[in-house]
């Protein structure tokens, strides 16, 4: 599996720590009820087809990633920077 | 900016295998830049005017002379050669002084690319890893910063506590290498 970086371009997974969701960019407010925090940190969809995953580049430039791929057919669909990203829905 | 004195961290260089050279070098001080949010053009044009280099564009490395200027991630490059000048580059950009802090090698010959590649998952052909290219990747399970300066030249950079495993994991693959006839005879 190859992630290209929207900086250092097409590198091997080795290079890449997985976090998991991107719907961890959208961070409720401090004070919103109990069931978003709830919602926000442990309830995950598990789609089969299209996801959004956070990546850190770590044995590269250090960025984070937002990683749109297809868990059915592996393919990865697109890679932006995560700064200025809002929203993991979106 | 005070100089710490950097010591060799292994005697064991320079080493030869089947026309390749391992050897350490002296790089001088390093510096890393990053840039304050929005001060990236403020800081290329004063780096331009105090020490005759650019801030690099991802994976490229900008030279005048003895000192380059190494791309080394989002936000980040380094300064690499003379002290830096403090009072022109710190309103742009955070400072710090990494001398100490990395070991620097070469590695010149015929097969480097190949020992390289028994390593590093970085696609090191020359269509994608040019002379004048640098990346920060992995180098067995050790991070670094690889710079490819000709045909047959790269640059290594190690953290310096890692120095003694490089060296080992460089030495091995460089015997491997020649052991099998030497380096892959295909274009770049
Ligand atoms: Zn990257």
């Amino acid at each position: 599996m190859r992630i290209t970086c929207p900086l250092c371009g097409a590198r091997d997974r080795r290079e890449f720590h997985y976090m998991g969701d991107a719907v961890y960019l959208d961070r409720p407010d401090p004070v919103a009820p109990a069931v978003a925090w709830d919602d926000y940190l442990h309830l995950r969809d598990n789609p089969a087809g299209e996801t959004r995953d956070l990546w850190f580049h770590e044995a590269g430039c250090g960025a984070w990633l937002v990683v749109t791929r297809n868990t059915v057919s592996h393919d990865v669909l697109s890679v932006a920077l995560a700064d200025g990203i809002r929203g993991g829905a979106g | 900016m005070a100089r710490l004195l950097v010591t060799p961290a292994t005697g064991a260089l320079p080493v030869t295998a089947g026309g390749m050279t391992l050897s350490l070098t002296d790089p001088g001080c390093i510096t890393s830049l990053a840039p304050w949010r929005g001060a990236g053009m403020a800081l290329s044009k004063a780096l331009r005017a105090a020490h005759g280099v650019d801030f690099p564009d991802p994976g490229r490395i900008s030279t005048s002379g003895t000192t380059r200027c190494l791309w080394a991630g989002r936000d980040q490059a380094f300064l690499v050669g003379p002290a830096p000048d403090s009072a022109a580059l710190a309103d742009h950009a955070a400072l710090t002084d990494q001398s100490d802090a990395w070991a620097v090698m070469r590695l010149d010959g015929p097969g480097a690319r190949d020992v390289l590649a028994r390593l590093t998952p970085l696609d090191l052909r020359a269509q994608v890893f040019e002379p004048g290219h640098t990346a920060r990747t992995l180098l067995g399970q050790m991070n670094a910063v690889l710079s490819r300066d000709a045909a047959n030249g790269y640059e290594i950079m190690v953290f310096r506590s890692m120095t003694a495993t490089a060296l080992h994991e460089l030495t091995e693959a460089m015997k491997s290498v020649t052991a099998q006839g030497g380096a892959d005879p295909s274009p770049g």
